[in-house]
């Protein structure tokens, strides 16, 4: 690693981050496995085997802290954010959430009001995908220490069949569930007052009731429909899909056309010099798709609010392994690769 | 790579653009001179869709990429000292002889990101027992926004500049005597406030000159226009950007400039020292310039930097940018691209911003063309 000390960019989600968690975390954790999928998967979470309580299931166990600036923004708050980022890592493990924990360090002076908002945002958040928050922890720190609050989720699951993010074969198609870069250029908007479009809110969603009813789907050979999943946080679709990629040895060429933005999105991250695929989202999920099933999984998901905008935005290739290739409108192709760290607006 | 299920789209317009440059192809070698044409050819793949014969090539057009190491140590020697310094945020990651701003940032010192100086001044309005130096970098673009700030004042006392500002028409001056190229595309943005005129000098020298703006569609006119003057055999200075560029520049701006800033030498990343190419402080306005104001420290610092330098000595001796800038070489030609010189570690200014060629190459063009010899980056991701 180039850095003696730890900085944002080690918890920016982009390529400074993978290093530190391959070349400290996991070098010095021995003992991380409990199921088919362990800490070394770096999945969105991991899973633990029942088979000693005569049963063919797997627990899948995830946790996510988080934190945020500012703590309340269009139109929701850190809340939201956490049970969502909880929930969703337990769906695209193909995982019914049962259970999540709820831990918070709060600093000293922070508003008891915008304290019991967070947390009554929480309960909302857990509720409308049926979810309960059974134990929690609170801790708080000299204002000094900490800024403002942090909160931890982690999230108890369980499935007959994790679906992974390793998953994608040649053939496959790629889906995304909605519109692209909401949650990080609504929050950029916020945070530098800029007023792009009054409608632009964070998509920051709960989505297992969305994906939820595409676990069942099954090929006429019985095989699962859905070979893969993903939820494009930090980093975007851009570092998601470049996970997705190398993870199962196979290239993936996008269709830019086909990508879903609001308007609002668009302008603005041509106005400040950012791409798009490499915003955050927090109520998007990619899903890869056997061939020939598309039409069923997007009539699925656009039956959804939080599915409306679903969309095919490219494929899965043998060839260009590890790599995904964006055709653009032109029909130009370039790679889209995995970003650096937090995106940075541009000087020209 | 053509896809099965998915029909390709695209703008008629642009497909009749370069319907028309295929067909009327000949070898061509363009050279556009702004970080962010290269930003919209990367984006939009253009090098993919252009005919073999025409070429595009990237020049020294970014502001971030040519400010020196020099004046990145400073702005850290500064931030380390205890004052705030902000800048916009692609100047962040940038690495000075030692780290960059971030990594200043990381040990403590208060760096801050903003999207225009009068963000620095609302800082500084905020932050009243402290010290906030605005680290001022840019080319004609950015610079009359300095300006206008400083003649509008008052300002609060704690604010002050500290300017790294460019002059494109020198860097024009030095292309024109030494690069290989058969035409130009001169940046709209920079000529939205200069005008065309700067740019005639290329076009006297033989040289066809387009001022182009910055969708693809714009693009892809101003290499049209490029053509017809090829074919035409004249070399004259077209504004392909009427809508925004008028050829008299942006007088009021132009004006500002000249009241607030001086002509000094400046020193180019990866090209070295040109005359009259930078932009310094007028002496009445010595109150906000902060090597005037934190002279002991801005002197410390400039010496220790010398010192490393001296130290130092060869280091980077193998980076080609300057040969990359003048067309002259292309970035897989440079010994150290992808391994020794990367985005998260460069040598030179074309590895350092997202608009610089080398960078672009690296993260963007390693075309999946067969043999295609205008992108591509040998050596495997590992690198990254």
């Amino acid at each position: 690693m180039d850095s003696k000390t730890i900085t944002l960019e080690h918890g920016a989600g982009g390529e400074v981050m993978q290093a530190l968690i391959g070349e400290i975390i996991l070098k010095n954790f021995r003992n991380k496995s409990a199921g088919s999928v362990g800490l070394e998967s770096l999945d969105d979470g991991s899973t633990v085997k029942l088979e000693n309580f005569n049963s063919n299931s797997e627990l899948v166990l995830t946790t996510d802290s988080h934190v945020i600036s500012p703590v309340f923004f269009p139109d929701t708050n850190i809340g939201r954010l956490a049970v969502s980022g909880t929930i969703n890592d337990l769906t695209v493990m193909g995982a019914r959430p049962l259970a999540l924990t709820c831990a918070v360090i709060v600093p000293e002076g922070f508003p008891l009001a915008d304290f019991e908002k967070i947390i009554k945002t929480m309960d909302e958040t857990a509720s409308e995908a049926g979810v309960p928050i059974i134990t929690g922890d609170t801790k708080t720190l000299e204002k000094s220490a900490l800024d403002s609050i942090i909160l931890n989720t982690a999230g108890l699951g369980i499935t007959d069949h994790p679906v992974r993010d390793c998953g994608l074969r040649p053939g496959d198609s790629v889906l995304v569930t909605g519109t692209i870069g909401d949650h990080g250029i609504s929050l950029i908007a916020h945070r530098e007052g800029f007023d792009f479009d009054t409608d632009l809110v964070s998509d920051s969603a709960p989505l297992w009731k969305l994906v939820e009813p595409l676990l069942s789907l099954k090929t006429p050979e019985g095989e699962p429909v859905i070979t893969a999943m993903k939820d494009p946080t930090r980093g975007g679709l851009a570092n998601a899909l470049n996970e997705m990629a190398q993870k199962a040895g196979v290239g993936i060429l996008l269709e830019e056309a086909n990508i879903p933005f609001k308007p609002a999105v668009s302008a603005a991250c041509e106005m400040l010099g950012l791409d798009p695929l490499e915003v955050a989202n927090e109520g998007k999920a990619i899903i890869g798709v056997k061939a020939g099933f598309e039409e069923k999984v997007l009539e699925i998901l656009r039956q959804h609010p939080y599915g409306k905008d679903a969309a095919l935005i490219g494929e899965v290739t043998a060839e260009n392994e590890g790599d995904v290739m964006l055709r653009t409108g032109l029909g130009g192709m370039r790679y889209v690769d995995v970003p650096a760290g937090d995106p940075i607006p541009r000087v020209c | 790579m053509e896809s099965k299920k998915i029909p390709g789209t695209g703008p008629e317009f642009e497909k009749k653009l370069l319907e028309k440059l295929r067909t009327r192809a000949r070898p061509l070698r363009i050279m556009h001179v702004c970080g962010t044409h290269e930003r919209a050819i990367t984006k939009h793949g253009l090098r993919s869709v252009l005919p073999e014969e025409i070429e595009v090539l990237s020049g020294p057009g970014c502001p971030v990429c040519v400010t020196p190491e020099a004046d990145i140590d400073t702005a850290i020697a500064l931030a380390k000292s205890g004052v705030v310094v902000v800048s916009f945020g692609d100047m962040m990651r940038v690495p000075g002889s030692s780290g960059s701003l971030f990594d200043a940032k990381a040990e403590g010192a208060d760096v801050r990101m903003v999207y225009s100086i009068d963000d620095a001044v609302g800082l500084a309005e905020k932050m009243q027992d402290k010290e906030v130096v605005f680290f001022g970098i840019g080319f004609e673009t950015t610079v009359p926004a300095n300006a206008a700030t400083l003649l509008r004042g008052p300002l609060p006392e704690n604010f002050s500049l500290l300017t790294s500002q460019k002059r494109t028409p020198p860097a024009i001056d030095l292309l024109i005597k030494d690069v290989e190229v058969d035409a130009f595309i001169a940046p709209g943005h920079v000529a939205t406030i200069i005008g065309t005129g700067p740019f005639e000098p290329f076009a006297k020298k033989g040289f066809p000159v387009v001022v182009s703006g910055f969708e693809a569609r714009d693009v892809l006119l101003g290499i049209s226009l490029l053509q017809e003057q090829v074919e035409e055999g004249v070399s004259r200075v077209d504004n392909g950007y009427p809508r925004v560029v008028k050829p008299e520049g942006n007088l009021i701006a132009l004006r500002m400039m000249e009241e607030v800033f001086k002509t000094t030498p400046s020193e180019w990343r990866g090209i070295g020292r040109i005359e009259a190419s930078g932009l310094a402080l007028k002496k009445e306005f010595e109150a906000q310039d902060a090597a005037k104001r934190h002279e002991d420290l801005y002197g410390k610092a400039l010496e220790e930097i010398r010192e490393k330098a001296r130290k130092q000595g060869k280091g980077k001796k193998n980076c080609i940018c300057a040969s990359i800038l003048t067309g002259k070489a292309k970035p897989t030609d440079c010994p150290m691209f992808g391994k020794a010189c990367t985005p998260k570690n460069p040598a030179g200014p074309c590895m350092v911003s997202l608009e610089g060629m080398c960078y672009n190459w690296f993260k963007y063009n390693r075309s999946t063309r067969a043999g295609d010899k205008r992108g591509g980056r040998e050596g495997d991701r590992g690198n990254a």
